[in-house]
């Protein structure tokens, strides 16, 4: 009984920070991971992150790919004279000393095809590759689809 | 000269009525600049998800919110529909004077994927239109905006949609009021709207 006690009390703790979790990647930090709940399958996904790279070489993060959608793409929202539009971005620029955050409104990953609907307190895995300190995976929060983003202590 | 008591507060009461009277002159002077120019009635006749045709007129007396975009958008629509639905959740009781609508811009592929459904997952308040190509460019051409398909080989279904992504207000009389530009903050549209009601 008691270890099922714990493991309740663990698992209520531990589901709200995991887009709160930070990954480092040699001198890339990456946190606050997250997606949006979907409606269905069908639409796709979206996935949000920050990436610090405290180094001195610039990198980039050039893809992603997750068990979660058949083809996810790094895209930009774009607003040019009052039109929204979204290209791809072949890649996302985190240079040497600087942050680059993945936000509504802004760069993001679409994740087409979709193998099941996200529902909010699920989670799945991302992999991020990027051009100079390779890949690593992290774990992708689903918030409400009406998230702003993850509530951390220390997010801005 | 000594004034009575008498005196002084006639005097006070004519001071009084010759600054009422000035004021009155002013604002009589004023009052044709406060005539409203040709007032900008933007309009549309699109079928809500059970095929009911609607159009500004049944929501006289209400403002209207209005966001062209389609469901298969995957963080500019959502972002500002989760903006509008936290607008109506914070209205409270004057809720109901606000009328927030979806029109598609991407009717066809929006009816198809559900178009009750995505609106619903927002908020319940918000009415979903979808009509056919004529319709739509109809309403988007007299609300002014800009709505497009672009090729996209890798996108769903080969294309995605590129819009006008503000946020229209719509006054109680069909006068278009003002735009929120993407992005604004549910706060701001909410005092906006607070103002107005």
């Amino acid at each position: 009984m008691k270890p099922l006690i714990l493991s309740t009390v663990i698992a209520l703790f531990a589901t709200p920070l995991l887009a709160c979790e930070t990954f480092t990647l040699g001198d890339l930090t990456i946190e606050h991971a997250w997606s949006k709940a979907t409606i269905g399958a069908a639409r796709p996904g979206v996935f949000y992150v920050e990436i610090t790279n405290s180094g001195d070489t610039d990198d980039a993060l050039v893809s992603i790919a997750t068990p979660a959608a058949g083809m996810p793409m790094l895209h930009e929202s774009v607003v040019t004279d009052g039109v929204a539009s979204m290209p791809h971005a072949m890649s996302i620029p985190v240079a040497a000393g600087q942050s680059v955050a993945l936000a509504p409104g802004g760069y993001h990953g679409m994740l087409m095809g979709l193998t099941m609907a996200l529902k909010e307190g699920d989670s799945f895995p991302m992999t991020l590759s990027f051009q100079n300190a390779g890949e690593i995976v992290v774990n992708v929060e689903v918030l409400s689809l009406r998230a702003e983003g993850p509530d951390c202590d220390d997010a801005n | 000269m000594r004034l009575t008591r008498l005196q002084k507060i006639l005097w006070a009461a004519a001071g009084c009525a010759a600054l009422a009277y000035g004021l009155l002159v002013l604002q009589s002077n004023r009052a044709p600049e406060a005539l409203p120019q040709a007032a900008f009635r933007p309009t549309f006749t699109l079928p809500d998800p059970e095929g009911r045709m609607r159009m500004p007129s049944e929501f006289a007396g209400k403002h209207l919110l209005v966001f062209f975009g389609f469901t298969n958008c995957p963080d500019v629509c959502p972002t500002t529909l989760a903006e509008v639905a936290q607008v109506m959740d914070d209205l409270g009781d004057d809720a109901g004077k606000v009328q927030p609508l979806f029109i598609s811009i991407d009717p066809e592929r929006d009816r198809r994927l559900g178009l009750a459904e995505f609106t619903a997952a927002f908020h319940p308040s918000i009415i979903g239109l979808a009509g056919d190509e004529a319709q739509t460019r109809a309403a988007a051409d007299s609300f002014h905006i800009y709505y497009a398909r672009e090729d996209d080989a890798v996108a769903p279904d080969g294309y995605t949609m590129s819009h006008s992504p503000a946020l229209y207000l719509i006054g109680p009389t069909g006068d278009w009021l003002r735009q929120f530009t993407y992005g604004t903050p549910a706060t701001d549209i909410l005092t906006d709207l607070q103002s107005r009601l």
